[in-house]
């Protein structure tokens, strides 16, 4: 399947500076759609393109919305996720820097939807620099008149990967540390201040203009059973044209790793970053689709000449940093992950190393309160299925 | 709503924070007072925050802020040489700041610039596609 650009339609075609060179790519059509219809039509109309969240959870967004619609009270917020914080995915930096006023006509429109007249856009630290730019189209936006119903307004982080989770995003906006929540309840009955609120990724949001001009219909051509639509991937590692490539749902990773990003002799990729999946080049033709592997689309590749326990020993280090501490199989768990790998990485091993590590995975798979704990393990549980023998070499012969 | 609320209570706290860090380039033991103070919150709930976070510092650092992202990605294309080269560049080891106050120097995680990697951040400036030879020049720029 292609490369096809339908979230990137306008990366490199408009100015991004330039409200008018979007209005001349049908930009707001799609607002200027919704605001004419009643708001469930427009809640239908996600619900039955099969959208599903682009952050990597892949929650169906139009279900997001419906329930953030029917929730009770006037007070209700959108969020626009914008703190890419996973190892290696830069690709809602590309969108934000190439064409922010789809992401803004994509807020509107949700405004619109579940009834919110606030919205916050939280940008993470590291892209302060795009700062300027996302409040000039915001400004554009709002001058042109697109933004009579919805206050938005940018939030920046100030350095937490936790804080793209989106439990722990809100706190974060509310002024406190970003340690994520007990759920239920769910954002969308109770987020932001406790009032029915919607996260959704920068890509997810894009999404939203193409799906109203375009209808649902359209969108469904695309992808499969349960993946429809586009992916945006952020490709990096060892491979010879790192960049932003978009592609069909369903699309082989071979590919986007080796056609597209022109990588050779590749010993595994990480799919989804640092709680991401380990694929051994033998699976080098899997599907990347919310059925198979996919994550938020970052693709880190790494050659032959790469070690699995040092990729693993880096990717717990990473992980055990970012964990917000409040629960323990996470906070604890990391951290035993990390001084095993590093001893595995001297070639100090011991035997019981293999059983500990695959039973503190299963605890903290099943008893970390979020995403970040849950996932942390799959580095160490994806590379043994996969790598065993290289564990197995590291363990001191005594 | 001012206590927990949206506009002027608890829910500026970040944001007051992440002003007076570019302000002072650190978060000082008379901000959180003052802060704790005008948000009605104590004093160790307004520290809680300012250290959770990596971008605030409540010691006083450097004028620039170098902050070379040592993620897998830039791991792989020798982030480790770039360490050496403003090691080498500053004298100063990560996590320390120069005497003169020119230069504060952190290692950081992803910072989403794996396309242009090695990278690095000086304030919030990106600078990408490194080599040691680049560095120096590159310094240069931030007095």
């Amino acid at each position: 399947m292609p490369e096809k650009r339908v979230v990137l339609k306008n990366c490199g075609v408009i100015d991004p500076q330039d409200i008018a060179s979007y209005l001349a790519a049908d930009g707001f059509k799609a607002l200027e759609k919704a605001l004419k219809l009643h708001l469930k039509q427009v809640i239908d109309e996600v619900k039955a393109s099969e959208l599903r969240g682009r952050g990597g959870a892949g929650f169906p967004c139009g279900l997001k919305w419906e329930f953030a619609s029917k929730a009770q009270g006037n007070e209700k917020y959108v969020i626009c996720n914008a703190d890419e914080g996973e190892v290696g995915t830069f690709k809602d930096r590309y969108i934000l820097e190439n064409d922010p006023f789809s992401l803004i006509e994509g807020i509107a429109i949700a405004g619109y939807a579940i009834g919110a007249k606030k919205a916050y856009i939280y940008l993470r630290a590291e892209y302060h620099f795009l700062l300027d730019l996302l409040q000039n189209a915001i400004a554009q936006a709002k001058k042109k008149g697109f933004l009579g119903h919805l206050d938005i307004e940018v939030r920046e982080g100030a350095g937490a990967y936790v804080c793209g989770e989106e439990s722990a995003l809100m706190d974060s906006i509310e002024g406190k540390r970003g340690e994520v929540r007990y759920r239920p309840p769910f954002p969308p009955t109770s987020g932001l201040w406790g009032k029915p609120t919607i996260i959704n990724n920068v890509e997810t949001l894009t999404n939203i203009p193409r799906i109203i001009l375009n209808g649902a219909e359209w969108f469904g051509k695309m992808g499969t059973e349960k993946s429809k639509g586009t992916k945006v991937f952020s490709v990096s590692g060892d491979v010879a044209k790192p960049g932003v490539y978009e592609l069909v749902l369903g699309s082989p990773l071979r590919e986007l790793v080796e056609k597209l990003a022109k990588a050779e002799k590749v010993k595994t990729v990480q799919i989804g970053g640092a709680t991401g999946r380990i694929i051994p080049y033998a699976m080098i033709d899997a599907s990347l689709s919310f059925e198979s592997v996919l994550g938020a689309g970052a693709i880190t590749v790494f050659d032959e000449s790469r070690d699995i326990i040092d990729i693993v020993g880096k990717t717990m280090e990473f992980l055990a940093e970012e964990s917000c501490g409040k629960c323990t199989p996470c906070r604890e768990g990391t951290e035993v992950m990390v001084e095993t790998m590093e001893r595995l990485g001297r070639g100090e091993g011991l035997k019981k190393d293999i059983k500990v590590l695959e039973e503190l995975a299963e605890t903290m798979m099943l008893c970390s309160m979020c995403g970040l704990g849950q996932a942390a393990p799959i580095p160490v549980v994806d590379s043994l299925e996969h790598f065993r023998g290289e564990y197995e070499n590291r363990i001191r012969q005594s | 709503m001012n206590k927990t609320g949206r506009n002027g209570g608890r829910g500026e706290l970040l944001v007051l924070l992440e002003a007076a860090q570019s302000k002072s380039a650190h978060i000082s033991r008379d901000t959180i007072t003052e802060l704790a103070e005008s948000l009605d919150l104590s004093i160790g709930e307004v520290y809680g925050v300012a250290s959770f976070y990596s971008f605030l510092s409540t010691k006083p650092q450097g004028r620039n802020i170098i902050r070379i992202c040592k993620s897998l990605p830039c791991l792989l294309k020798h982030a480790q040489t770039i360490i050496d080269s403003v090691r080498q560049e500053i004298g100063i080891l990560p996590g320390e700041t120069t005497p003169d106050g020119r230069f504060s120097f952190e290692l950081t995680n992803c910072i989403g610039a794996c396309d242009k990697a090695p990278a690095m951040m000086v304030n919030s400036d990106v600078h990408g596609d490194l080599t040691p030879k680049k560095i120096a020049k590159v310094l240069q720029a931030y007095k």
